[in-house]
């Protein structure tokens, strides 16, 4: 059901099963290395390429939602992944070797919770009853198609991110599960005019705010109904932005928020402002959040994946950043 | 407040300023020791193989170049390049790490369309600048020389 100007409700009842998350080494090292169901030691997963690399970390994921729900490729009535790579290669190659349907879908690293709310949407209106979203993205094969070769020696800005490598999969169904899908709200593409591609924390801010500004008014509620409002990539750079933008329009979330790019690495780990990729708002959401969800730490969550939308011809003809956020609303199911 | 029209300017603070003092000793200091290992190995070409110091330049640069290029595959160079800065990218070892690592990174599409075709991708413009100075700064000599 449609709700306030840009959000959907799914009242029917959708519900969110067998997440799953698989990293690099890198995020292994970091604060949150227990929560991921695998991590590969090596930044080319055993394969010749980066792309490849990607593609295996996607494979993987899919592969442990499916072990994880114990249903067989066939089952899937769809499969909705996407990815940073030029024309989404990383998630149409996996489902090459996949027994379901597939819907590409490109949102920058806004792709995580783009999937979640289609294949929600889907699922509440009688299209599907199994659905999976996924997504990846991986440092070395985004850092060669948007900046420079991967062994080109450069002193970063502190405000450029790290690209998270790294992919997650969940799979969403009408069967109750511990974790329900409640609803999304849709972004709208906002540009602030910002240029530089290596501080996209800045760029993306004002996507997050005015998204999480528009959930609050479409669903009536306030900051403090949830216990986390998580934000995919603005990173230490971003997320004050964030929170004083929102604060601006009247919802102070200072309490609530958290940001997974600032969540995924050690501030030791000499990742600039933080991580970013499609994988960072999906490893740190199917991974931790989920999991304290299932352990009843937590009830209700507001995921807000944020996307910059440029690509490097953009960014050189002084084109500035178009970014996105979208929001997912997942809650623990009490009467399971 | 934070508006659109006035955002650059607003999230100024947010930003942090770029560490321009720290960055600026560590590659003149860095840089400098490369230099520093470039005249000691044209030493050792003018003491052990007794080239003249003019000679000794051509092996000096293609040792550096060697170096550099062995630590760009070893992945050495890009970690040292930043914290280095200016300083690793400046002399010849990171012109020749700019080669090596698109050579490395376009390997996998192949010698002809991967590698040859991109090794020059970053390079390029410091070979087209290069020369077009030379150019420009060549005729200005002349024509000066023409006039005196």
């Amino acid at each position: 059901m449609k709700l306030g100007k840009n959000s959907w409700r799914f009242d029917n009842g959708v519900y969110l099963d067998g997440n799953a998350t698989v990293t690099g080494p890198r995020e292994a090292k970091g604060p949150l290395s227990k929560t991921f169901d695998y991590s590969f030691d090596d930044l080319y997963c055993n394969e010749k390429t980066w792309e490849k690399a990607e593609q295996a970390l996607l494979k993987k994921s899919i592969e442990i939602t499916l072990s994880k729900t114990n249903i067989r490729q066939d089952a899937v009535d769809l499969l909705i992944s996407g990815d940073l790579m030029n024309q989404t290669i990383s998630s149409n190659y996996v489902a090459r070797e996949l027994d379901a349907p597939f819907i590409g879908i490109f949102g920058a690293c806004s792709t995580s919770m783009e999937g979640v709310a289609l294949g929600s949407a889907l699922i509440d209106g009688g299209q599907c009853t199994k659905v999976i979203a996924s997504t990846s993205s991986h440092q070395s094969s985004a850092e060669r198609q948007f900046r420079y070769p991967t062994e080109y020696g450069i002193q970063k800005p502190n405000t450029a991110h790290t690209t998270v490598t790294g992919a997650g999969s969940v799979l969403l169904k009408n069967e109750k599960t511990a974790i329900q899908v409640e609803g999304a709200t849709i972004g709208k593409v906002i540009d602030y005019g910002m240029t530089d591609p290596l501080d996209m924390g800045s760029a993306m801010a004002p996507a997050a705010a005015n998204t999480i500004v528009q959930h609050f008014k479409d669903f009536g509620r306030q900051p403090e109904d949830y216990d986390y409002i998580l934000t995919g990539d603005l990173a230490s750079i971003g997320t004050p932005i964030l929170k004083k933008m929102t604060e601006q329009s009247g919802y102070d979330i200072e309490d609530v928020h958290q940001d997974c790019g600032l969540m995924i690495y050690h501030a030791s780990q000499k990742v600039n402002s933080g991580g970013s990729g499609c994988a960072s708002s999906a490893v740190v959401t199917y991974g931790y959040i989920l999991q304290q969800m299932i352990e009843e730490k937590i009830d209700q969550v507001l995921v807000v994946a944020t996307g910059a939308l440029f690509s490097p011809t953009s960014v050189q003809q002084k084109e500035s950043i178009p970014c996105i956020a979208h929001g997912v609303v997942m809650k623990r199911v009490k009467d399971i | 407040m934070i508006t659109k029209d006035n955002y650059k300017n607003s999230v100024k603070t947010y930003q942090g300023k770029p560490t321009l003092l720290k960055n600026c000793t560590k590659a003149f200091v860095i840089g400098g020791l490369i230099c520093v290992l470039g005249q000691g190995l044209t030493y050792f070409y003018m003491y052990v193989f007794d080239f003249t110091e003019k000679q000794a330049g051509n092996p000096t640069v293609t040792t550096l170049i060697l170096l550099s290029a062995l630590l760009t595959g070893f992945g050495v160079y890009d970690k040292f390049a930043a914290f280095a800065g200016a300083g690793a990218s400046v002399p010849v070892t990171g012109f020749a790490n700019s080669i090596t690592s698109a050579a490395l990174e376009h390997k996998s599409e192949g010698i002809v369309l991967g590698i040859s075709t991109n090794m020059f991708k970053l390079a390029g413009a410091v070979i087209v600048f290069g020369t077009v100075s030379a150019y420009v700064v060549g005729m200005i000599r002349f024509t000066i020389q023409q006039l005196l």
